[in-house]
């Protein structure tokens, strides 16, 4: 090695420096998270409550049936007054990609809103250490004495009553879940009476299992950890995203202040900590943005508090974008921001998709399958006969009667068919029709040729499928 | 309170450290570990419930006593048990029956896939249309040697079916042979002249193909004033046919086309409904089929659109 190389070696010494006060908690401290009142925590019941359609959405009844039903042995899915089909399966697609961009296009605007207040993880989490310190204390403090006790009835009962109330919930929520699969009311019956289907107890114990090990023991470290969505968060955010942030400029230097004291040589943070109390993730805000934010707005809701009580504006910790605090720049309105626009456009295409899925969404499935072995056959007068199976799935509610008719095709006759088939609903009756046609009316290895569904009673919802018909080159 | 203080970087390392960069001996993350641990636990259940060690000639059956084979097997068993209602309906029924019944018939040839791929397609084809050139019946189009109606179909599948065409070659002199070659090829357009069917008629055709040329079903002759060949309709193939005949044991060039029967036993019962006698057997029938497969096989073949319907 030459000694012009060796003397360019980089100083690695501080290679740690930017990080030394980085905390890292593995799961091996448990944070229990002060609850205060305040705008936020409302905003956050609010956005919880939502999940109350989770438990009472498949009790609804529309016409005398579930209204909501996704009933996988039938293979439908039962929306009100909607039947979906498998083949229907698309809108699918643009309602899970509407859902998608939807998750992008508010992280842009407004950072995880979604985590902070909607994402299962952090409700059901919600619930069970609100449960928690009902029991065993709301401070860290007293949850570490009631740790410490000795064994009590007194300790007793307050343990085994906050688990038999998690372990209730995730039973409900497993039940809640298997109930928008099957007849919710029913299901009640089965499950008392042990006579439920397999599939039931196996979504009730992995929900349930599920439930309690994440709210009740996870909890933050699923965030941390376990979801994708945090690691994502970085390349949706810009610097015109609005999140709970700390306004450093304003708050630092951070200090101790004596009641009754105005120290003007000290920013506005008292360093009370009550910031950090409160988040149900163990984070400092102050440290900027970072992982572990779920951006919930707790820490500001305990910060507005602290400022009333210290007589000073609020909003030391409030929602503002990065070019808000730094560059006092003002917020950039949505229509200016690309990233709004591509996201919403796309958005709006998905809605328009689904809508007119919905709109369109085609009361049969009428299908023509030209048998490919053989291609064709040649009959003892010369013609050519091809065969083809058709399938007409009935999506209405009732029973239809169909005629089929060629057309397209001069000279072609159709054989092999009873005159008029019935066709439940939900049912497909698959026909094997035969098509014969003169040798000297096709010119054409390959001749289009169309079968048309004549619905008896109902001439609206005729449907028509374009095929082949196949001769000899 | 979470301890801020913490400093993942104040621990010591292993001493491994790469251009500065030290291995610290910080712990995993707890879930992490439990994790880990619950997984050796479930190899060791796993281990228990399963079949886990070799042994020289069997392995550990394990508590549950699931192997790959009783899986399977119940999973056939059960397929089975939605099968037997429609089997029992059908060893009950005619080939008739079944397919003037849309349920029954749909049964029938979904369920006779595999059945006619064993033992139908190696001659006559996956679809009913055999290889060209390979000189086997098609079963999907109209023309019919034995009768294309399903009572038919289930006859020929029972007993089976040899024709037999005479040998010519040394009976016919080379221009009486080249004349009825043409004459051939000329009813199959449906204009053959009139030198054409006295020749056919002098040389004997007629006694087997009938007056008309349309072949005579009783005996399996083929039509001759179709679009359809038996064998070829190439001019020298046709030569071949006339020449050699089909099934003379006396030419050894002759064309052989034998379908063997696939239930002697069920060929005899046909006989004597035929002549409203009770069948005698004399127990040396052999049943390669079983009557149920012959009468769904008939139905298969009936469906692949060639089929006659009864008067």
């Amino acid at each position: 090695m030459s000694e012009e190389q060796s003397s360019s070696v980089i100083d690695t010494s501080a290679i740690y420096d930017e990080v030394s006060d980085w905390h890292i908690n593995a799961g091996g401290e448990k944070v229990v998270a002060k609850r205060l009142k305040g705008r936020f925590r409302n905003l956050k019941w609010l956005g919880m409550s939502i999940w109350s359609i989770f438990f009472i959405g498949p009790y609804l009844r529309w016409d005398g049936q579930q209204a909501i039903l996704f009933d996988i042995p039938n293979r439908q899915f039962n929306l009100f007054e909607l039947t979906v089909f498998p083949q229907d399966i698309w809108m699918l697609s643009l309602t899970l990609l509407f859902f998608a961009i939807l998750l992008a296009a508010v992280t842009s605007v407004a950072g995880r809103v979604f985590c902070g207040y909607f994402c299962f993880q952090t409700v059901w989490t919600d619930i069970y250490t609100y449960i928690e310190t009902r029991f065993e204390g709301d401070t860290p403090q007293k949850a570490h004495k009631f740790k410490q006790a000795p064994w009590s009835i007194d300790k007793l009962w307050r343990v085994s009553a906050k688990h038999s109330l998690w372990i209730a919930i995730a039973l409900l929520t497993g039940i809640s879940f298997a109930a928008w699969f099957t007849d919710a009311f029913a299901l009640w019956g089965d499950i008392f009476t042990l006579q439920a289907p397999l599939p039931v107890w196996i979504s009730m114990a992995t929900f349930g299992i599920f439930t309690y090990v994440f709210a009740g023991f996870m909890r933050e470290q699923v965030c941390f950890w376990l979801c994708p969505y945090a690691r994502l968060q970085g390349v949706m955010y810009d610097q015109d995203t609005v999140l709970p942030a700390y306004d450093a400029e304003r708050g630092e230097p951070r200090g101790k202040l004596k009641k009754g004291q105005v120290d003007t040589s000290k920013g506005s943070c008292i360093d009370c900590k009550v910031c950090v109390a409160v988040c149900p993730t163990g984070i400092d805000i102050r440290k900027g943005q970072q992982e572990g934010c779920i951006t919930c707005g707790m820490c500001i809701d305990a910060c507005d508090s602290i400022m009333d009580k210290t007589d000073q504006p609020r909003g030391l910790i409030r929602y503002a974008s990065y070019k808000e605090l730094h560059h006092d720049a003002n917020l950039l309105p949505l229509y200016k921001r690309p990233r709004v626009i591509i996201y919403s456009v796309i958005l709006l295409t998905a809605l328009a998709g689904i809508m007119y899925g919905f709109a369109t969404l085609s009361p049969t499935e009428f299908k023509v399958i030209h048998n490919r072995q053989p291609l064709f056959v040649k009959l003892s007068d010369g013609s050519i006969q091809n065969k083809y199976t058709l399938k007409l799935l009935n999506k209405t509610q009732q029973a239809i009667e169909v005629r089929y008719q060629l057309s397209g095709l001069e000279g072609a006759t159709l054989h092999g068919m009873n005159d008029q088939i019935t066709v439940e609903p939900g049912k497909v009756v698959p026909l094997t029709a035969l098509v014969r046609v003169h040798a000297e009316d096709i010119n054409k290895a390959l001749t289009s040729i169309e079968f048309k569904a004549n619905v008896i009673n109902n001439p609206e919802i005729s449907t028509v499928y374009e095929s082949i018909f196949m001769g000899p080159k | 309170m979470a301890d801020n203080k913490k400093n993942p970087n104040d621990v010591p390392d292993t001493g491994h450290e790469w251009d500065g960069i030290r291995e610290l001996e910080n712990e995993p993350p707890r879930w992490w570990t439990n994790a880990l641990y619950l997984s050796g636990l479930l190899v060791l259940v796993y281990f228990i419930l399963y079949p886990s060690l070799p042994l020289i000639n069997d392995s550990t059956k394990g508590l549950l006593g699931w192997t790959q084979i009783n899986e399977y097997k119940e999973n056939l068993a059960k397929v089975q048990e939605k099968r037997a209602p429609f089997e029992e309906k059908l060893a009950a029924m005619t080939a008739e029956e079944i397919l003037a019944d849309p349920e029954m018939r749909n049964y029938a040839v979904g369920s006779s896939k595999v059945l006619y791929g064993d033992n139908c397609a190696a001659c006559h084809g996956t679809g009913g249309i055999p290889a060209a050139g390979s000189g086997y019946p098609i079963l999907a189009d109209d023309d019919w040697l034995y009768g294309g109606d399903v009572n038919t179909i289930v006859a020929t599948l029972a007993q089976g079916r040899q024709g037999m065409m005479m040998s010519h070659a040394k009976t016919l002199k080379p221009e009486e042979v080249d004349g009825l070659v043409k004459f051939v090829m000329n009813a199959a357009e449906g204009n053959a002249t009139e030198a054409g069917w006295k020749l056919f008629n002098e040389k004997g055709c007629v006694g087997c193909h009938g007056a008309d040329g349309k072949g005579i079903q009783q005996l399996g002759s083929a039509n001759l004033t179709d679009q359809i060949w038996r064998f070829s309709g190439e001019e020298a193939e046709i030569r071949h046919t006339i020449l050699h005949g089909v099934n003379d044991p006396s030419d050894p060039q002759t064309r052989i086309a034998v379908m063997p029967s696939w239930n002697e036993k069920l060929a005899v019962k046909l006989e004597a409904l035929q002549w409203e006698e009770e069948p005698e057997y004399d127990g040396t029938e052999t049943e390669r089929l079983t009557e149920t497969e012959i009468k769904k096989l008939a139905v298969y073949v009936h469906q692949f659109g060639g089929g006659e319907t009864l008067e």
